[in-house]
């Protein structure tokens, strides 16, 4: 398939805050001057089940879907989660996963989950954002800020430190704002 | 101005635009931050907004507010329909005064919805109610005020068609701001029996009218800019399509690099017949692509018969009906149609465990689940729409039956009178105020001896934490009678009432025992409130 816009992936599980980063995100392409299309599920799927977002932005776009295997990123808050959305990533796909793990009813350990990610061959980074958010900044939710400043230090994602932390402003309430920028600031070093 | 809006803001934008004054609905997936939003900013823009008991009051409460004048928008989900169709037929014999917009939002594939995989636009067809359906933020915006004018100037209410991907979708959206003041401007109720009151012979009358203005509305339709052709018009194969298809149409044929013409209807009812079949008349083609039932293929096939009776109509044939679309479904079915080869991406399948929704930690509902299941392990469990379906999911399996809104204890009334069974139903106070207390009334009146659970968190939680009867609180955050559960449980003529804490499981499990073998109906009422929301509470404390 054609793959002229830059298509992500957002997953994890309902409560994680998935919405809030599309948001930053899409602020941030926005600023950029892309064209951008989202899309995110609300409701049932929030209570603590696997949840999933789409973004893409480009010159033009008009699905707010990304097809199977036309994957440029994708970013995982949980790491079952990222070894489920990686059976969707085709080869030029990035997946960036925190390694952070929701157990559940018959869930797989965390060396069963690390060791299917090995096995699976995909271009996988695990990156211990809750850890860090944890221990640095007395608080896990902002591991999703963490891991966007890794994937623009990275250079995994089209979008400038300068526009990201503009949208942050934009879209996060006053409140949060510092914990947030300190998140991504600390990702992206 | 431009501004990323998600779908249900752009609705609210729009509305806005069009002078909206009265917005009521009932909260559900994937329409819930219409109201939810609206009740943010009612009072600053001279908006009177309210979440109503069920959609048969949302949808009542705005005809009045049209008869009065005032030009209403009234928001629910899918099955929102269903529950208000009573009410709704008869205003469309009626007519508006002032404009009326309702939303239904449909759910393709389930993602928030338990019952049906519902195609809301059948009403359209049966009830001859005029609808549009958006295809992203946009347009959201953009019909919105359409659908207005179109209200406004037909006195009819229009139907805004969505489903979750065009709800739920973002975009950057071009929109005017409209200075509003705070002040709610009253309209007046000039009598006109002879328009607002159905009776016959009045009624039969009314149907011509009707049948006259959707005529005129046809016509409208036909000119409308909202439904046009874009795309190579010389080619001998087209495609129509509406709603959130139109976007992954456009990206399918990117895909496979082909360039076709493309019918667009902004309009779903009434149909631009003609313009359908001047776009159909020279084709060799058509592919209709459409989401769930195949009411737009179903039109064309009888169109070509008159303008183009060798016309190869796909839509169905190689679309499914089950599930919502996408850029590959609509990829795969559009090769087969021009004759092109489309190899589909293959994902590599892990078989990994599910991960189901489930009970919020701390929910109170962990504490009743279990005890219900442990006492009365025979017992028939009747369960109901809320977050209490999560009963029906692994660890409690315990929902032997689940329907709609307050069905639950209608039919466990029908199981008890049927058999010798113990029959216990739960339903959640939100449930409870929208339709459960006619089921508990006809429970009571004939005479089953059945156990309910009322499940009372405090608020409509599953939606996203809307207030109900029960919490003393309106959408716009006015105080108001806050209505005991307890209290219209006694007045429905129940004696056997039981009001705890479910964290104390002992009192729960001796009140369930003892009510079991009760020869009438009990009720317990289980009043904890919701553990999300105790959580929010104390953190606003906190920061006050």
């Amino acid at each position: 398939m054609t793959n002229k816009n830059f298509n992500i992936i957002l997953t994890g599980v309902g409560g994680q805050g998935i919405i809030t980063l599309l948001d930053v995100i899409d602020e941030a392409a926005f600023i950029q001057g892309y064209d951008i299309r989202s899309s995110e599920l609300h409701g049932l799927s929030q209570r603590g089940g696997s949840v999933e977002a789409h973004i893409r932005f480009g010159k033009k776009v008009y699905s707010p879907m990304v097809n199977n295997g036309d994957i440029d990123l994708i970013i995982a808050l949980e790491a079952l989660e990222g070894l489920r959305e990686s059976e969707k990533a085709g080869k030029q796909t990035k997946i960036l996963i925190n390694k952070y793990f929701l157990p559940f009813l018959n869930s797989f350990s965390k060396e069963e989950i690390i060791k299917q990610l090995d096995i699976s061959k995909k271009d996988f980074i695990l990156v211990s954002a809750s850890e860090t958010c944890k221990n640095k900044l007395q608080n896990e939710v902002v591991c999703t800020l963490y891991l966007l400043g890794y994937a623009v230090g990275k250079k995994l994602i089209p979008l400038s430190k300068e526009s990201v932390l503009r949208a942050i402003k934009n879209v996060i309430p006053e409140k949060y704002l510092d914990l947030n920028i300190n998140a991504f600031e600390l990702g992206h070093d | 101005m431009k501004k990323i809006l998600l779908g249900n803001n752009a609705i609210i934008e729009g509305a806005l635009a069009s002078g909206v004054s009265f917005v009521s609905g009932y909260p559900g997936c994937p329409s819930a931050e219409i109201g939810d939003n609206f009740g943010k900013i009612a009072a600053k823009n001279g908006v009177y907004a309210e979440w109503s008991t069920n959609e048969k009051t949302a949808l009542e409460a705005a005809i009045g507010a049209s008869f009065s004048g005032l030009k209403s928008l009234v928001n629910m989900k899918s099955f929102g329909i269903n529950v208000c169709s009573d009410s709704l037929l008869p205003l469309i014999y009626t007519g508006t005064k002032a404009g009326m917009v309702i939303v239904i939002a449909d759910d393709p594939s389930c993602w928030s919805s338990a019952q049906t995989e519902q195609n809301s636009r059948a009403y359209s067809i049966f009830g001859h109610i005029p609808t549009l359906e958006p295809s992203d933020p946009q347009e959201c915006y953009d019909f919105t005020k359409l659908a207005f004018e179109i209200s406004e100037k037909f006195n009819i209410p229009v139907m805004l068609h969505t489903t979750t991907r065009v709800n739920h979708q973002k975009m950057p959206v071009e929109f005017s701001v409209i200075e509003r003041s705070g002040d709610f401007v009253k309209g007046e109720f000039i009598k006109n029996h002879h328009q607002f009151s159905t009776m016959p012979p009045r009624t039969l009358e009314m149907k011509a009218e009707l049948l006259e203005k959707i005529e005129k509305i046809k016509n409208f339709s036909e000119k409308s800019k909202i439904n046009f052709v874009k795309g190579n018009r010389d080619s001998k194969i087209g495609i129509i399509t509406s709603g959130v298809s139109y976007l992954y149409v456009k990206e399918a044929m990117e895909n496979l690099e082909i360039d076709l013409p493309i019918l667009k209807l902004g309009f779903f009812y009434p149909l631009p017949t003609k313009k359908i079949s001047d776009f159909i008349k020279d084709k060799k083609k058509i592919f209709v692509v459409e989401e769930l039932d195949s009411y737009i293929e179903k039109e064309v096939n009888i169109l070509a018969k008159n303008v183009n009776c060798k016309l190869e109509v796909f839509g169905k044939n190689v679309l499914p009906e089950i599930g919502e679309l996408n850029t590959e479904k609509i990829a795969i079915a559009l090769a087969k149609v021009v004759g092109k080869k489309f190899v589909p991406f293959k994902i590599t399948k892990n078989d990994l465990p599910k991960r189901t929704a489930r009970l919020c930690e701390g929910c109170p509902y962990w504490y009743i689940f279990p005890v219900l299941k442990r006492i009365a392990p025979d017992a028939i469990f009747g369960g109901d729409i809320g977050c209490n379906m999560i009963a029906n999911l692994a660890p409690h399996n315990l929902s032997d039956y689940m329907f709609a809104m307050g069905a639950g204890i209608g039919i466990s009334h029908g199981v008890k009178k049927s058999t010798e069974q113990k029959v216990i139903s739960i339903m959640g106070d939100g449930t409870f105020f929208h339709s459960g207390i006619a089921g508990l009334i006809n429970a009571v009146y004939n005479k089953s001896n059945l156990l309910v659970v009322i499940l009372d968190n405090r608020i409509t939680a599953m939606t996203g934490h809307q207030p109900n009867p029960g919490m003393g609180k309106t959408l716009m955050g006015d105080a108001t009678e806050e209505l005991s559960i307890e209290e219209i449980v006694k007045a429905c003529g129940v004696k056997n009432i039981k009001v705890l804490d479910p964290i104390n499981m002992k009192e729960l499990e001796y009140a369930v025992k003892e009510f079991l073998v009760k020869n009438d109906i009990s009720v317990i009422i289980c009043k904890r409130i919701c553990a999300l929301l105790a959580k929010r509470q104390s953190a606003q404390q906190h920061d006050q």
